[in-house]
């Protein structure tokens, strides 16, 4: 593994898009921030700024009039980048399933790399989604 | 030796980064990142791929990163302390028209204020060297450090003048208008909005050796023995990092209200009381 290689697992810069969730998740990823849990001392920073962020962290269901944002979102994030579908919102559409306005989980819309169910989910399964997602591009990286 | 510590900048400068990183952290009662996390972070951006917006974007960014770097070297070589100003102001420069010439709100938000920055720390700076160059008779850094006593013996408010800038110059809290590395949402990351890849990496390096150059300039005025002089500089260096976890962000108004009322009357005063005492 290089050196760069070896930083990007190091420092994974966070932007979190709200696809319409009710927040719950929302105020759980804020929680993974405080002192509690503490993601910076993984290298987890959110940025805010698609155009430096790695991991696209998205809550909600993904609807007819935020696919549009959600993609934009994801298409301004430079390769190489992952995404946390967080919540069973952003999992499947949850209990917004087959609702007329509701095209189901993040996926259809964005390729999702890691699903963390739960309602709300919790700061630990967050957290441990996005090294997930990190362990997914060490392979990816290992691969080739 | 020159060139040993001139390469040397860019390390001194990211494990600054690092310890500022651990101790917010740590004020925080948090963990925090390990003390070589801005290495991964610059390595990182390194890697990825660069949404270039506008083909003039690199080359600003290679140019803050040189104007720093020769703003650093000047310094380093003992040179005049008027020209490490003038380019380290052309440094800041190109951060502001690499953030002007995209059609970012939030980047031109940030470049303007990055502007506003630097009216309120440039006029301060000045007038800390023209009040070295009063004392020891030449704008040079070789005279500082030929004076014989310490310049903090005679020039204590200039300290104090610097404190402020350096926050100004590190975008600390409460004078971080320009962008921070916090999300602070109305901004998004102010001048840093529009830099990806490798080009925020090299804003990003090119800050680090500014803030060094900086706290070279604070270690002059205990010349006389380097390790106090560098003492000193860490010093200012936690004092501003302190007032970063203790105040919320000002505006810019207030922002170049306090750097100037702190500046001038405080360079004014002890300009008075060293006439008085016949030393100028």
């Amino acid at each position: 593994m290089t050196l760069i290689q070896k930083a990007r697992l190091k420092s994974p810069w966070v932007l979190h898009c709200n696809c319409g969730s009710c927040n719950g998740c929302d105020i759980e990823i804020v929680a993974g921030l405080t002192p509690k849990f503490d993601l910076e001392r993984l290298g987890i920073v959110n940025i805010g700024d698609p155009k430096q962020a790695d991991v696209l962290l998205v809550t909600g269901p993904a609807n007819h009039r935020n696919q549009r944002v959600l993609r934009n979102l994801y298409e301004q994030m430079p390769d190489p980048k992952l995404v946390v579908a967080i919540g069973t919102c952003a999992c499947s559409g949850g209990v917004f399933y087959n609702c007329p306005n509701i095209l189901g989980g993040v996926d259809k819309v964005v390729p999702v790399d890691v699903y963390v169910p739960g309602c709300a989910a919790r700061p630990e399964q967050i957290i441990d989604g996005v090294i997930l997602a990190l362990n997914k591009l060490a392979k990816l990286q290992e691969g080739g | 030796m020159s060139i040993a510590i001139l390469m040397a900048l860019p390390f001194i400068g990211g494990i600054l980064i690092g310890i500022d990183r651990k101790l917010t952290a740590l004020m925080q009662s948090r963990i925090g990142p390990p003390i070589t996390q801005p290495f991964s972070d610059v390595l990182k951006l390194w890697g990825k791929t660069t949404l270039i917006v506008n083909q003039f974007q690199p080359i600003l960014a290679f140019g803050y990163l040189g104007f720093a770097f020769t703003a650093a070297g000047l310094l380093v070589f003992k040179q005049d302390l008027l020209m490490v100003m003038f380019v380290t102001a052309l440094a800041d420069l190109c951060l502001v028209v690499a953030a002007l010439i995209v059609k970012s709100p939030y980047s031109n938000l940030g470049a303007r204020r990055e502007l506003l920055s630097m009216l309120s720390y440039e006029p301060v700076i000045f007038l800390v060297y023209v009040t070295i160059c009063l004392v020891t008779g030449s704008f040079n850094v070789a005279a500082v450090l030929d004076y014989g006593t310490p310049l903090l013996k005679v020039l204590p408010a200039a300290l104090v003048a610097l404190e402020a800038v350096l926050i100004v110059e590190m975008k600390k809290s409460p004078f971080d208008v320009s962008g921070s590395g916090h999300a602070h949402q109305e901004l998004v990351r102010g001048v840093f909005t529009e830099l990806s890849g490798y080009t925020l990496a090299l804003v990003e390096l090119g800050h680090w050796i500014k803030i060094v150059s900086m706290l070279i300039v604070v270690s002059l005025f205990w010349a006389t023995n380097p390790i106090v002089g560098i003492t000193l500089a860490l010093l200012l260096f936690l004092v501003a990092l302190i007032i970063d976890n203790v105040y919320p962000r000002l505006t810019w108004q207030r922002m170049i209200k306090t750097t100037w009322f702190i500046g001038f009357t405080l360079l004014g005063a002890n300009l008075i009381a060293l006439s008085f005492r016949g030393v100028i």
